[in-house]
């Protein structure tokens, strides 16, 4: 490959790079705006993070949008895993390639469709609506990706591995846990994580579904902005960046260590061989 | 090709250990008609056979022909369609396998990618009820085996294949299970590695009385290890028997050609007295005198089999023998410690001989085109009808 440094190839990287992160990167100046005016650059100030810590309503939201992510993310990864595990390696029955493409139909489905089919649902067995229907729409909609990126990795690993673990003398359930498992853990957890910011995202389907006593983060800024953009907004959305930064390189530290280690222990083996 | 001591000493063998010659023993395992069925096809058609304790039983056969199968229904993976598995005469199928007390090699190894070598061995250990210490022990004996102690801290995926196949045996083994299924447990290894496990794993099975079931490709392996050998063919059963006996008595011209290397004439035959027979085979040519035990109809069409090392040839013709052919040699090649000579006889047909080279190469006295003469014993060969 030519590693040589190209006009070409500096401009396109930083036009794309402007593409992504411009607006967010006005955003997070205006955040530290002392101008109530979001337009008007007027000096730098913290006063906007201060005003939010102050603003309970916003700080319920927060944490009852990081509670249902939460709890459905977790959820769905249970029962994402469970029918990826059945439809891939479960023993065949009739039916079950029609069910296996019929799981996949949620993540193509309208999610102003899948919100209002939820909500007739929960008026139709009379649910009372709240964080409890939040959390039960999201690990719905949510289930069917941790399933396919679970059933992904499944489809990859040899069916003999899971007939050794029985033949040394494992049940099944011990087969799944002591072998399966750690296999497709990177899956698993890979899925958690897709779950977990589906939820944080999601507008449409919780506003289908919620009650009164339950707004969701994404909710209320969406009817704060309708009212006018404040730099509250602008603040509380970098401290989300912020959170999500974080997140993220945490998570790709992580498996950047699983891999030295890794090597390391390679490393290790080859010294051992040649003593 | 098996040399000729192997032969002998597995003639000795089976006089001292031949339980399937026993009215009244009573085998481990039973195959009694089972069929295995993948959809329309046939994968194991009617297969009936015996397997007694502490037997070396190898299964021969080309791709395909249904041995993996064989040893997936003994582990409990696949369920027979019909007939039925008796293990000390009790039906096996309602076991699971986690509760059959068998274990097996995969011809895929199935090593578990995330544990380390040590790891690996352990895991079957880890679920019987044994102390740690004992484990931690019997690990240590099986990585010495296979002499993989340096590498006891390394994952699969930093081993070698055949570092890789012989973590698979050992884990195989470590439950020191009564019955062991290796599916070409051998195939990787260099032939040393491979000469020195086959004699750990028959140390094994003296110890410990093991039964063993072998899956293997390797005729040599199978004739130096087996008690019996089973020759498999489009999911049946040719043959069952001693390794010298599928060697010099194959039952049929498929084991002929399968096991090591034979010459197949066919002809018709002229029964005589005391199972003497005569074999016309080709027009103006002398016909063969063979014996057999089987009853002939004369002039019912057969084959006669014979290996090129039970042919002699020589530059002279000789003296009484029972059995002369004139002919031309066509081809030599040479093995090291023994020539093949490809002589023909009749316009097209030629007979594979076989000779010691116990002359350096300058001095052998047959070369190409020379006219020689083979000659064989009326016992050397076997008649066959199918
Ligand atoms: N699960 C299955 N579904 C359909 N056909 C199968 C299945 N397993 C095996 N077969 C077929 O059954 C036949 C026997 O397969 P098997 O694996 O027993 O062969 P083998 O004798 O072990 O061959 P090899 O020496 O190549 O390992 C093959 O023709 C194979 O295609
Ligand atoms: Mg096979």
């Amino acid at each position: 490959m030519n590693q040589r440094f190209s006009w070409f190839n500096a401009t396109s990287l930083a036009l794309g790079f402007a593409f992504l992160y411009i607006p967010i990167l006005s955003l997070v100046i205006y955040s530290f705006n002392s101008s109530k005016l979001v337009t008007v650059w007027a000096g730098f100030s913290t006063k906007w993070y201060g005003a939010l810590l102050n603003n309970e309503a916003f700080l319920d939201a927060a944490f009852m949008t990081l509670k249902i992510a939460f709890v459905s993310s977790t959820l769905a990864t249970i029962l994402g895993t469970m029918a990826a595990f059945v439809l891939v390696k479960g023993i065949a029955f009739p039916g079950r390639t029609l069910f296996s493409a019929m799981i996949y139909a949620p993540i193509v489905m309208p999610e102003v469709i899948t919100g209002l089919s939820l909500l007739l649902l929960f008026i139709a067995i009379g649910a009372d609506r709240g964080m409890t229907t939040i959390i039960l729409a999201h690990a719905t909609f949510s289930m069917c990706f941790v399933s396919v990126v679970v059933s992904s990795r499944l489809v990859s690993m040899d069916n003999s591995l899971e007939e050794a673990a029985l033949d040394l003398g494992c049940t099944p359930l011990d087969a799944f846990r002591s072998v399966i498992l750690p296999l497709i853990a990177p899956a698993v957890i890979s899925g958690w994580l897709l779950a977990f910011t589906l939820s944080l995202d999601d507008l449409v389907i919780a506003s289908f579904v919620s009650g009164p006593s339950s707004t969701t983060l994404p909710m209320k800024i969406f009817s704060q902005v309708r009212l006018g953009v404040s730099p509250e907004i602008n603040a509380l959305s970098t401290i989300m960046i912020a959170i999500v930064t974080v997140g993220v390189v945490v998570a790709s530290l992580v498996s950047k260590r699983s891999v030295i280690n890794q090597r390391k222990q390679e490393q290790l083996a080859a010294k051992s061989t040649i003593e | 090709m098996p040399t000729t001591d192997s032969d002998e000493m597995n003639i000795a063998n089976s006089h001292t250990f031949a339980p399937w010659d026993e009215a009244s023993a009573v085998p481990l395992i039973s195959f009694k008609n089972v069929v295995k069925k993948f959809g329309d096809f046939t994968a194991i058609d009617n297969v009936s056979l015996d397997i007694y304790e502490k037997e070396f039983y190898s299964l021969l056969g080309p791709s395909g022909c249904g041995k993996t199968t064989l040893m997936r229904m003994l582990a409990g993976f696949e369920k027979p369609t019909a007939g039925q598995i008796l293990f000390d005469g009790q039906d096996i199928s309602p076991l699971p396998p986690n509760k059959r007390p068998f274990n097996m090699m995969f011809q895929s190894y199935a090593l578990f990618p995330h544990l380390s070598v040590v790891e690996n061995i352990a895991f079957g250990l880890k679920r019987s009820n044994m102390p740690k210490a004992e484990i931690n022990q019997r690990v240590d004996e099986m990585l010495t085996m296979v002499q993989l102690q340096q590498l006891a801290a390394r994952k699969p995926a930093q081993l070698s294949g055949g570092q890789r196949q012989r973590v698979a045996l050992a884990r195989s083994l470590a439950k020191r299970p009564k019955l062991l299924l290796l599916d070409e447990p051998l195939g990787a290894l260099d032939k040393k590695l491979r000469q020195e496990t086959q004699f750990e794993l028959m140390d094994i099975q003296e110890k410990l009385g093991t039964t063993f079931i072998i899956v293997t490709h390797d005729q040599e392996e199978a004739m130096t290890v087996s008690s019996r050998v089973a020759v498999m063919n489009h999911g049946r059963i040719q043959q069952v028997a001693t390794p010298a006996e599928i060697y010099e008595f194959p039952n049929s011209r498929y084991v002929a050609d399968f096991i090591g290397d034979i010459n197949i004439l066919e002809g018709h035959c002229q029964t005589g007295a005391d199972n003497q027979l005569q074999i016309h085979w080709a027009e103006g040519i002398t016909p063969i005198n063979a014996t057999t035990n089987t009853a002939m109809r004369d002039d019912s069409e057969c084959y006669f089999a014979i290996r090129p090392e039970k042919i002699s040839i020589s530059t002279s013709p000789p003296a009484d023998a029972e059995n002369v052919i004139q002919g031309k040699v066509l081809d030599i090649a040479y093995l090291g410690n023994l020539s093949t000579y490809h002589v023909e006889v009749a316009p097209g047909c030629v007979i594979k001989a076989q000779a010691a080279n116990q002359k350096r190469l300058s001095r052998r006295d047959i070369s190409w085109e020379q006219t020689v003469w083979l000659s064989w014993t009326s016992t050397a060969g076997v008649v066959l009808t199918q």
